[in-house]
């Protein structure tokens, strides 16, 4: 196992994950460190977003290991994936489309709340008392991600990029340990993502938490991540500083062989 | 200036999370209590305390729990009434031939339902939409069968257990007016009691199911313990509004009281009142307990007297119309038209 700047907080060693006779993940391996914020690269289809999802729990490999803080994932569901630390927001974006924003934000809290039923019927003592802490932390969230103003708001009300936030803004409330972000700002418009950005940036630096973030826009990658890992169908063909991807042959060739993203 | 948000400025969470965050909603609810609690058992008639206000505070109970499963839990129910029956047999045994005391007997009625929602809840692990409808379809017929055919309850084939006279505490509860009491003395305090759980975490974690059970799932949420909570929660409610029901109205437990009809006219009760709304199931329980009456008044009006049997049609007409007409208007019911209608007045007269 590695072993250089103590164990890394996610280990994934040899992933394989096949579709039929779709290899979508080929034996790929990657370390994500506390700490930092890992950009996850690759044009469409090459296995970004079913890297997530192994992660996770969604999907489980049919080779390989995933290691969490030195516990072993692969074979966990997602339920105790979660409760040990692991958020994620989705590319499409997965919101409770019928209860409020502030509703969807305190869903986001749920692992750490646990006053039993009786209490929560007659609403008294432990979990009132509850109830209004974890308010106070989800309004703390809310203020951050400057959305006050749609609190009420039922989610599926609200315009795409909205929704996009209040899913962040669900995931963070959690207070994870390790963010997996699938494409966060897919969709926005320039100023939009620099929001965005700021809050990844923030919730990094502020809350010390560690992101793996899924994202085409170049420009973005380059200015917030740490590290770089770049995936071409089921493969991993580079891995780096932002630096070092930009001058790497097989992901210059990669990204102009298929899509011309820059 | 009279109904409104603005200017009511909440300085704490705590007061933002009140049951009625808007002082007049607060006062609205404590009027309406007063006039159930003091001014209807005074001024109502007889007539309409046992044939009017008893049903439609049981069934809107019911409603209630139908809610709290299919409105908020997202899992349809269509057998809802054979859970009634459930609670309305066994309390009535409980009392009738154990001579366990009433309240202890309608409680003891809702956990057997509550146990027995549960077990009928398995399926919905596996199975959503549809399937899982047609299984609740199937619990329908499961449970009549199992009441009528299953001697210790009914003692024999389609037994009907009549109602002992009825006590509390040692007091007789023999006018209409003392059976009113019972009711709003078991519905007030167990809609209070809904109205927390679907605005605290279990509500929250139920919604979340009906919105994405995925996302819910992957958030932390036990898709196993919720959905068989909302089962059991629900069956609870109705089980202890079949046991009321039947001691205060219909005096005797009878299956027929029961039947997949009385099913459907539970879900167009949250479907007209309002899917995911405890006020909506009062409106949907008191839309379609009043609905035939509104259609004897009409007749009335016309001077004609309707036949039973074509004001039992017009009334099937009638209901099935308007579930097509929320379904397709609105699909939030009365409970959405209300709140609407609120809306408009908070801004009223300077919509901004
Ligand atoms: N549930 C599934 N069933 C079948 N094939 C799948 C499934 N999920 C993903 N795939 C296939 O696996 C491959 C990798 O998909 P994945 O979603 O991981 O790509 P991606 O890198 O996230 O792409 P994009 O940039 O378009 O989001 C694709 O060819 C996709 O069609
Ligand atoms: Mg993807």
């Amino acid at each position: 196992m590695n072993k250089k700047n103590g164990n890394p907080m996610l280990q994934v060693e040899d992933i394989h994950i096949t579709f039929g006779i779709l290899k979508a993940l080929n034996g790929v391996s990657l370390e994500i460190h506390k700490g930092e914020i890992l950009a996850i690269i690759g044009p469409n289809g090459a296995g970004k977003t079913s890297l997530v999802n192994v992660i996770n729990g969604v999907y489980h490999p049919s080779r390989g290991h995933i290691f969490f803080e030195d516990k072993d994932l692969t074979t966990l569901s997602h339920h105790h994936i979660a409760s040990l630390g692991i958020a994620r927001t989705f590319q499409n974006v997965a919101l409770f489309k019928g209860m409020t924003v502030l509703d969807n934000i305190m869903v986001g809290r749920n692992l750490k709340m646990g006053s039993n039923f009786f209490s929560q019927g007659i609403y008294w003592g432990f979990a009132q008392k509850e109830e209004i802490r974890h308010r106070q932390e989800v309004e703390r969230v809310i203020d951050w991600l400057e959305i006050e103003h749609i609190r009420k708001t039922p989610a599926g009300m609200l315009p795409y990029g909205l929704q996009k936030r209040v899913e962040l803004g669900r995931a963070l409330a959690a207070e994870p340990k390790l963010l997996l972000l699938d494409e966060p700002m897919a969709g926005m418009n320039l100023e939009e993502k620099e929001d965005i950005a700021r809050f990844i940036l923030d919730a990094n630096e502020e809350l010390g938490t560690t992101i793996a973030l899924i994202e085409h826009d170049m420009g973005v990658v380059m200015d917030i991540s740490d590290r770089v890992v770049v995936l071409d169908y089921g493969d991993k063909i580079g891995e780096g500083t932002p630096e070092e991807i930009r001058n790497n042959e097989k992901v210059i060739k990669a990204y102009l062989g298929t899509a011309r993203q820059k | 200036m009279i109904y409104r948000e603005c200017g009511v400025f909440k300085a704490n969470y705590r007061a933002d999370m009140a049951i009625f965050p808007i002082p007049l909603d607060r006062w609205g609810v404590i009027i309406i209590l007063f006039i159930a609690f003091v001014v209807v058992p005074f001024s109502a008639s007889d007539y309409w305390l046992s044939s009017i206000l008893i049903p439609f505070l049981v069934f809107s109970l019911a409603a209630l729990g139908l809610n709290f499963l299919t409105g908020y839990a997202g899992q349809l129910s269509i057998g809802h009434a054979a859970f009634m029956a459930v609670g309305a047999y066994i309390s009535l045994i409980l009392y009738g031939r154990y001579e366990v005391p009433l309240l202890l007997s309608l409680l003891g009625g809702g956990l057997v339902t509550a146990a027995v929602g549960a077990v009928f809840g398995i399926p919905s692990l596996r199975i959503k939409g549809f399937y899982l409808a047609v299984s609740t379809l199937a619990a329908q017929f499961i449970i009549q069968w199992v009441l009528t055919h299953w001697e210790w309850i009914s003692g024999g084939v389609f037994g009907t257990v009549d109602t002992p006279p009825m006590q509390v505490f040692g007091w007789p509860i023999d006018t209409p007016v003392k059976k009113y009491y019972l009711v709003l003395s078991v519905v007030v305090p167990l809609t209070i009691f809904g109205k927390n759980i679907v605005r605290g975490q279990l509500g929250r974690a139920w919604m979340a199911i009906r919105d994405m059970d995925v996302a819910a799932e992957i958030i932390g949420i036990s898709l196993f313990w919720n959905k068989l909570l909302a089962f059991t929660v629900s069956s609870f409610y109705a089980g202890v509004a079949g046991g009321l029901i039947t001691f205060t109205y219909y005096g005797a437990a009878n299956i027929e009281a029961f039947n997949i009809m009385v099913s459907f006219h539970l879900l167009g009760m949250i479907i007209i009142g309002g899917m995911g709304s405890v006020l909506g199931s009062f409106f949907g329980g008191g839309f379609i307990t009043l609905l035939p009456i509104f259609i004897n008044q009409f007749a009335h009006a016309f001077g004609t007297v309707l036949k039973t049997d074509l004001l039992a049609c017009l009334e099937l007409i009638l209901f099935g119309g308007l579930i097509i007409f929320f379904l397709i208007v609105e699909p939030y019911g009365l409970a959405r038209l209300w709140r609407t209608g609120k809306d408009k007045l908070r801004l009223w007269p300077f919509p901004y």
